[in-house]
Parts: C-alpha cells; structure tokens; sequence
C-alpha cells in the first residue's frame, strides 16, 4: 500500500494564541492544487491571522501548516517565500518610493542567483539576469493593466492601481500558492469587475489562490469552495451557496435573534 | 537615452583629465595633499551611503571603521611587530578586516532600527578607539604608531610628496563609484531598497534581511578599511585620537550636506565639508590673525559651523545639494501627504515594537 499524496496545502489542527488571546483555535482545512477558496468572517475573525501564519510572521501555539507535505514550522518567511507562497497584504504594503517597474523585479528576488560579488561586479551574468527579470516584470505589469506606470513610483498610483501592482509583485515569483488579503477592498465596481478577471486568468496559470475578502458578489462569483471563521474558529465550510444558507453563518455575521 | 551617452561619456573623460593634470598644473603640494585627504573622505563617505543611503541603517560609529583600517596598515606594515605587508596588499586586507568587523557589529544590532540602532552603534564607534588607546602594549596607547612603510608602485618609493597618494586615492574614489553604483542597480541594492521601505514586505519577496543587512554594514566597512590604509600611510601615524565620535559626524554631515542616497550627491558633500573643514576656516584664520584679530581661531568654531550648514540645509534643502529623486519624493510626500506620513510613523512605531 502507498502511502497517501501529501496535501497540496494544509493547515491541522492550529491554534494560535497570544497570551490569552486566542486568535485562531482548532483551525483545519486543506487546499487543492490549481483551486481558488475564500476566507471569511466578520472583522476579527482571525483571516489576516491565518495568513501571517502561513508565511512565517506569527508561529503557530500547536498544531501543523504544510505545504508539498513539507512543514513550514521552522522556517523564515523569506524562506516560506522561496517555496513558492507569495501574498498581498490588507494594508497595502508596497515599496512606496519605488518605481512599479523596481516594485515587481524586487518581488523576483527570491528566483534571482546574481551573488554579492554579481552584483559589485555587474557580471555578463548578472546584466543577462537583470534584462530577464526586467523584461518579465514589464509583462507582468501588463499582466496586470499597468504597462503604462513602469516608471511612477507605487505612491503615486491609484488605489486601485496599487492593489494590482501588490498582485503583479507577488507573481513575480512564480508562486504556486497566492494568498490575496482583501484585494477588492477601496475598489468600484468596476475595477472589482476586472480584478475577477484578473484572478480568473491568474487562477488558469495554475496558481492556486486564497482570497480574504469581505465583498460577498466577489467571493462568490469566484471561488468554488468557502471556509467561514467566527472568533478564530471555522464555523462552516462549502460552497458559496451551502455556505450563505448556513444558519451559523448568518448568526456570525448578523447576530444571534433573541429567541 | 542614445545622444546622451556620448555626451556625458566626454563629460566623465574632461573631468578625468581634469583631475590627472591637477599635481602638475598647480604645483603647491599643500593643495595636493588636501585633495588628497578629502579623497579619503570621499571615500569613507561613499561606504557610509551604502549603510545609511542604500540600506537605512543609521551607523553612528562609522570612524570605527575607519579606525580598523588605518590601525590594520599601522600593525601590519611598520616597525611595530616587525611585519612589512606591501601597501597594494593591505588595501586588500584591510578591506577585510573591517568588512569582518562590519559583521560584527552587525549581527547583534539585525532587530534594531532608527535610534536604537544608531545608540549601539555609537557605543561601537567609542569602544574602538578606546580599545587602540588601552591596548598601549600593542598600539603605543595615545603615542599611537608611526613611521609606518612607504608605498612604493615598480620599486619606486612614494615619498613625501602627496601627488603619488592622490592618484592612489582618485583611483579608489573611481573603483568606489563604479562599485557603488552597480550595487545599487542590482538584486542586493533593490534588496536594501525595499528593505528600508518596509521590511516586513521585503521579507514576503524571500529578501534575507539578516544577510543583505550584514552585506550592507560589511560593504561600507570595507570601503572605510580601505580609505584608512590610504590615510594612514600618507600620515605616516595613525593614533587614537584621530577617530573620534566627531569624524563619524563629519562624514555623516557629509551624506546629509550632499544628498544621501546619491553617489554624486555624497561626494560633492564630502568635498565641500572637507573643503570648508581644511581650506576655509584655517584660510579665514589667516587672514583675521593678519588683520590684527589674533584671538580669532576659526577652526574652533568648526563645529558649530556644521550645525548652522545642517540646519540650514533642514530648511532650505532637506534632501541635500544633490537629492536622490526617491529622498525628495519621501520629504515632499512626508510634508503634503499627512496620510502617508502617518503611514511611515506606524511602520516605525511598528518596527520598534518588533
């Protein structure tokens, strides 16, 4: 007998508490490769908190994240990073006084070789090296509807633009795993409308995607599966339709109803 | 981008021609050597920038370095323990030496940041001097050591001149300007970058910040080894009291002067401070001691001169004579744009609490 394909992705029974905070209590689920799933939950749920705990800047109490069958426990977040697990973050986090265009080659950085001495030295290598990855940022940029802003700096951009850009970085690692944290969040309706397509096209790449997000008409026009948290522990888990009709959804986003 | 290229390539070769014709068109030694000792300092400052410009971390202590390097010439190459390493080589050595030193203070000070980083390494920068000036067994405590070895290029001893120390040191400030410069065009350089903008992204890229941190301090500690081999030996003494807490503020007014974060920048400020420093105010001395004011000495008012030149340059032109595009658009954007400022103080506050 063999023994089972390791999960692409799994979160096992983690608990994360600080101090007697508990923010995220008994959480398990697992991803399949190439899938796309939300996270959701009313504010404080504990879904920012998970995804610090994937990329390595909060420890898990107990409890155990694999990615490939390999733990991620004991390893840095540029090192989590390298495996292929990129992000965006809630707060937009770019490079702020950098161009877009440095923005996203920085966002290469773990798939780069150049050494320190490459880079004093600007060997053939490193200068061969630099035009790839400048020249892959430029596509990604269009990747993203941002061709045009290669030179401003992130600052400078719309909101909406420095979304994208978050999103444009993060790919430029090739990852394999894409965490968005609230990627529609300050966006109208119609940049939320194109940035559906654009996870529609990314998730086609083969990249498999977990969205946190609070706009329900993008949750559920995009991802096939919902996990729901509650004060850090996952009430529900499903379909987006299963999901909106179970009743412990509701109480957690409208409040109990007296009985 | 194609008509400019030759244009500022017969720039660069005037101001080379310039610059080599120097010792023989104007024949008093005494500007050669003072050209000669601001190179230095162009060059300490240029590693400086790579610490604090390129990578944000405010080095208090950089003399430290500079220390290491000349004291590393000092022991290496003099009577004092009887070794005679060639000048070419220490160049080298030193180099290294300080760079391991640069890694040294490096390692323990990863989680610091803003003042918490400057305070240690300010302690560094007072420790190291004061190590040379106890260990009197090895170093001659405030004696310091002298008659250090010449250099000599093809046999060819350097003298007393400083015409042979000026070339030396023009081709380092070149070697320093091509290396600084492609560090920060490079995957380390953007490294530091982004680094300085936000670390905690940095790390999401799969940046190590531990080793482009320490990269960072051992670069600029290396270029400062190498600018105190090149000292030393024009002195021809090298002594505690040289390195004091007030030479790593010259060169950090330097950076501040000129515009941190830009090659050019910082050497148009090391040269003017110099130029102010060992020219203007002896000069200025001069002529008040002629006119009869012989109480007036304005080299003591040398510091206080620095503190009105930076408060001046806080108010006319905070990023320096010659900014960095990015310094000016994080001044300006920190003066109009409350909601980003505020942003940079979380980020800081955040980094503290880290």
């Amino acid at each position: 007998m063999r023994a089972p394909e390791p999960a692409f992705f799994e979160l096992r029974n983690v608990r994360c508490a600080f101090g007697g905070l508990v923010a995220v209590d008994d959480l398990s689920f697992a991803l399949e490769q190439n899938s796309i799933v939300a996270l959701i939950g009313p504010n404080g749920a504990g879904k920012s908190t998970v995804f610090n705990l994937i990329t390595g800047i909060y420890r898990a109490t107990s409890g155990t994240v694999s990615f490939g069958g390999r733990s991620l426990a004991k390893l840095g977040t540029h090192q989590i990073a390298a495996l292929g697990i990129a992000r965006t973050f809630q707060n937009i986090r770019l490079f702020a006084f950098m161009s877009a265009l440095d923005n996203v080659m920085t966002g290469r950085h773990a798939r780069m070789q150049a050494s320190l001495a490459d880079s004093l030295l600007h060997t053939p290598r490193q200068r061969r090296e630099e035009r790839r990855v400048r020249e892959r940022a430029r596509e990604l940029l269009r990747f993203v509807g941002l061709e045009r802003s290669a030179g401003d700096d992130a600052h400078n951009l719309s909101y909406g633009s420095q979304r994208r850009l978050e999103i444009a970085r993060a790919l430029a690692s090739s990852p394999t795993l894409l965490l968005l944290d609230e990627p529609a969040a300050g966006m109208n309706p119609r940049e939320k409308d194109d940035l559906i397509a654009l996870v529609e096209r990314i998730r086609a790449s083969g990249v498999t995607i977990v969205l946190v997000e609070h706009d329900m008409k993008l949750v559920m026009g995009l991802c096939e599966r919902v996990t729901v948290l509650d004060q850090g522990r996952k009430i529900a888990e499903g379909t987006p339709a299963h999901v909106r009709a179970d009743p412990r959804v509701i109480e957690a986003y409208l409040g109990a109803s007296d009985p | 981008m194609k008509g400019r290229k030759p244009v500022r390539a017969l720039r660069l070769g005037l101001l080379a021609a310039v610059l080599l014709v120097v010792p023989f068109a104007d024949h008093n030694n005494a500007h050669v050597d003072f050209l000669a000792n601001a190179g230095a300092f162009v060059l300490l400052a240029l590693g400086l920038n790579i610490v604090v410009g390129f990578a944000g971390l405010l080095d208090l202590g950089y003399a430290a370095f500079f220390a290491i390097g000349s004291y590393s010439y000092a022991i290496f190459a003099s009577q004092q323990f009887g070794l005679h390493v060639p000048f070419w080589i220490m160049l080298f050595v030193a180099a290294a030496i300080a760079a391991l030193f640069g890694i040294l203070l490096g390692a323990p000070t990863l989680r610091l940041r803003g003042d918490y980083l400057a305070i240690v390494t300010l302690g560094f920068g007072e420790i190291v001097p004061q190590t040379f000036l106890n260990l009197a067994q090895y170093t001659n405590g405030p004696n310091g050591i002298g008659s250090l070895d010449q250099p000599s290029l093809f046999g060819r001893p350097f003298g007393f001149s400083a015409t042979p120390y000026y070339y030396v040191v023009l081709g380092l400030i070149a070697l320093g300007i091509v290396a600084a410069r492609n560090l920060q065009h490079s995957r380390l350089g953007r490294a530091w970058m982004a680094i300085r903008e936000d670390e905690l992204a940095a790390r999401h890229m799969g940046i190590n910040a531990t080793t482009a941190k320490l990269s960072a301090f051992a670069l600029g500690a290396a270029f400062s080894g190498v600018a105190g081999v090149a000292y030393a030996a024009k002195l021809d003494l090298v002594s505690p009291d040289q390195f004091g807490f007030n030479v790593s503020v010259l060169i950090l007014s330097m950076l501040v002067l000129g515009g941190m974060g830009n090659v050019a920048g910082v050497i148009v400020g090391s040269l003017v401070l110099s130029f102010v420093n060992s020219f203007l105010l002896p000069q200025a001395s001069n002529i008040a001691h002629t006119a009869g004011f012989t109480y007036l000495d304005f080299t003591n008012y040398r510091f206080m001169l620095y503190g009105v030149i930076l408060v001046g340059m806080m108010l006319l032109r905070p990023a320096g004579l010659l900014p960095s595009a990015k310094r000016r658009a994080e001044l300006e954007a920190a003066l109009t744009d409350p909601a980003l400022a505020a942003h940079e103080q979380t980020e800081y506050e955040g980094a503290h609490a880290r």
